[in-house]
């Protein structure tokens, strides 16, 4: 008997205003316990899921059962209350710039629960010693690199143990080494603490490395779903113009444009 | 022409729509603030800290601001009333000018440029580096958390402000009158004090800062969590709460002023 | 920050702020109009109170002794009833007069009390006998032109040899 799915989207539509819709039935089902990628082009509502998902827009249209709930029937004490069980890492960190490095990660110990300060002292040294980063827990956020910030904001999304962990796009920006650091991070995170991620992002090599299972989605739809392996195999046009990098295929290289001797034997506009 | 001419009253009547829009959220703002007010006092570390940032660091500003506009109103005002024979009664035109409108108008406008914007900036930041954002996603409401505190320091500051923008005024009127141009320093506060009511007219310009400061810090946080999350929404929503707060500030003690100092004469 | 500075500052912050409205209230303001001292209620008609307004002084001997309360029209005798609170520890004569006075040339108006002989004192509701209206600048005038014609009219007759 299969366990129940962490997440559950059934045919889910969004849209900002009537006349653009963002996302058109989408459906997927994310297993407990295992890394699931959400990838596609920029813009294509990938992180208005992750937003569907998280409470913070309600679907026009279709089901969204989260953790054994169902997300729009939630009021804001209910989704406040599914929000603790929940992380999240935002695609700069996000972090708190008054406070220090400790304070950040000890927040969510100090507003939702009464322990006293050497437990939060010793769990906050846990956290930021489980990313590496125990030896700037005074430091300020300012005072940190991008990848330091990232690594801390993923400290304190995991403080009070989630089970369903969503990231952000999290591999934006970093160099090499920190985007192997990150990666290895929410694998070994995933893993150890017996969590599920969904992992938003469009890099393909490091998003590869470490997820089970792969949602692609381009214009609002899921237009490809599989493992890793199979999608590296697939014949999909679209999937192996995003996975080989290809400027040209089903996403065109030209963005929709009048004909291009028409503009060229336009006059110039006058200054 | 017509086409233009229909074209600018359709973006009229859109414009005040938008406006009446954006009041209304406001309006539903300040009922969130209150509501959420319960941490902002159980907690009172956070206010505490929120006054240190709105009040403390505002009353040099205040101080040195108080002290010179009393010494100005020493200066104008003896040059007037003694042409009049009436220099004795400088104590009285300082005290009740700055204790009745300069004090809580003043102090207001000054706090609403340093504290007001500050706040605006602080809360707009915030939220368009997705800190807000993350708050909720850890399920802490930022209204309570972040809002309502610095709300509370704001109304609670400004009193304070009004009082000691007044007080240096009154000072610097005596530095000026009494000790530099020499009228007689009996006459200037026991005139002052015959002539000032405690319940008239101290009372009622606390009334007053009291109001400034609701309005000034609703207004300085609707605007930062209402700001576009870049740059220019951040620095227009500076803008827009010290000039919105200023224009407040100025209605509001003409309204006050008609309650309260006149009402009793409509007999 | 350190937390405690901030506290410090706070603190200091809203000692001094409070410094300043006691400051305000003591030194600048006229505390003992806030006072809270018991008061009796007394009344007096005028034919014309002139620019008399409720929280006026009156003064005995130039000492403030109560505020008036009330100002209201008599249908019945068309004359103004004013209603005093006076200081309990101010016993007057009931056959104290008032008159209303003007501070300086063209200040504000007050309620004069001129204490009378009798042995009797005024209690609470009782209503003062003798009474002074104000006086009006334009009757003042008229008053004086007139006379000033009486005098020339006088001293004309007494020249053509009455």
């Amino acid at each position: 008997m299969a366990t129940a799915p962490i997440v559950e989207i059934d045919k889910v539509s969004f849209g900002y205003d009537a006349a653009r819709p963002v996302l058109h039935g989408v459906s997927l089902r994310i297993e407990p316990g295992s890394v699931v990628g959400i990838m596609g082009q920029s813009g294509c509502g990938k992180t208005t899921l992750l937003r569907i998902i998280a409470g913070w827009l309600k679907a026009s249209a279709g089901n969204t059962r989260v953790l054994g709930e169902s997300v729009r029937d939630l009021d804001s004490d209910g989704i406040y209350a599914l929000r603790r069980k929940m992380g999240m890492l935002f695609q700069f960190g996000a972090l708190f710039t008054d406070m220090t490095v400790f304070d950040n990660v000890a927040f969510q110990m100090r507003e939702h629960t009464d322990l006293p300060p050497d437990l939060v002292h010793d769990l906050v040294m846990m956290k930021l010693e489980a990313v590496g980063l125990r030896g700037v827990a005074q430091r300020m956020p300012s005072e940190l690199s991008g990848g330091m910030a990232r690594r801390v904001a993923l400290a304190r999304a995991v403080a009070l143990d989630p089970r369903l962990m969503l990231y952000d796009e999290p591999f934006t920006g970093l160099d090499p080494i920190s985007l192997g650091v990150i990666a290895r991070l929410i694998r070994t995170l995933n893993d150890s603490l017996g969590q599920t991620s969904i992992v938003v992002s469009h890099d393909v090599e490091e998003c590869f490395a470490i997820v089970d299972y792969v949602y692609f989605v381009s214009a609002g739809r899921i237009v490809a779903e599989g493992t890793p392996d199979e999608l590296r195999r697939s014949a999909e046009p679209f999937v192996s113009q995003f996975v080989q990098g290809e400027p040209d295929g089903p996403i065109p290289f030209h963005y929709p444009a009048p004909g291009y001797q028409a503009d060229l034997a336009a006059p110039a506009e006058n200054a | 022409m017509f086409a233009a001419l229909r074209q600018g009253l359709a973006d009229l009547g859109g414009g005040a729509t938008a406006k009446v829009r954006r009041l209304g959220f406001a309006a539903r703002f300040f009922v969130a603030i209150l509501l959420h007010s319960g941490t902002a006092f159980r907690r009172f570390g956070l206010t505490i800290r929120e006054i240190y940032f709105a009040g403390v660091l505002s009353m040099v500003i205040i101080l040195v601001s108080g002290l010179f506009v009393g010494m100005v109103l020493g200066l104008q005002g003896f040059e007037t009333l003694q042409r009049y024979g009436s220099g004795d009664a400088l104590g009285v035109l300082v005290a009740l000018s700055l204790v009745r409108e300069l004090g809580p108008v003043i102090a207001g406008l000054l706090f609403a440029s340093r504290a007001g914007s500050a706040i605006t900036a602080e809360i707009g930041l915030m939220k368009a580096t997705e800190q807000i954002a993350a708050m909720e996603m850890m399920a802490v409401d930022p209204i309570a958390r972040v809002v309502a505190p610095r709300f509370w320091a704001g109304v609670i500051s400004m009193p304070l402000l009004a009082a000691l923008f007044s007080a240096l005024g009154i000072f610097g009127g005596y530095l000026v009158g009494v000790k530099l141009i020499g009228v007689d320093e009996g006459a200037f506060w026991s005139q002052m004090q015959a002539s000032v009511d405690v319940r008239n007219d101290i009372l009622n310009g606390v009334i007053k800062s009291v109001v400034f400061g609701v309005a000034v810090t609703w207004i300085a946080v609707f605007e930062g969590y209402d700001a576009p999350p870049t740059a220019e929404g951040v620095s227009g929503a500076t803008t827009r709460t010290v000039v919105t707060s200023s224009l407040a500030i100025l209605a509001l003690d003409f309204v006050l002023t008609a309650l309260m100092f006149t009402g009793g004469n409509a007999k | 920050m350190k937390r405690s500075i901030i506290d410090i500052w706070v603190g200091t912050f809203v000692a001094v702020g409070f410094g300043g409205l006691l400051f305000l209230a003591l030194k600048v303001g006229n505390l003992a109009s806030f006072s809270t001292a018991e008061t009796y209620q007394v009344q007096a008609k005028f034919a014309n109170i002139g620019g008399l307004k409720v929280r006026a002084p009156i003064k005995s001997a130039g000492v403030v002794v109560g505020r008036v309360s009330n100002v209201t029209f008599d249908n019945e005798s068309y004359e103004a009833l004013v209603t005093f609170n006076v200081d309990a520890q101010y016993r007057f004569p009931r056959d104290t007069s008032a008159k209303i006075l003007t501070s300086g040339l063209l200040g504000e108006q007050y309620v004069g009390l001129e204490a009378g002989g009798d042995g009797v004192m005024l209690k609470q509701g009782d209503r003062l006998r003798l009474t002074q209206s104000a006086v009006v600048l334009e009757n003042l005038i008229s008053q004086f032109l007139f006379n000033k014609a009486a005098e020339g009219k006088d001293s004309k007759d007494s020249k053509d040899g009455k």
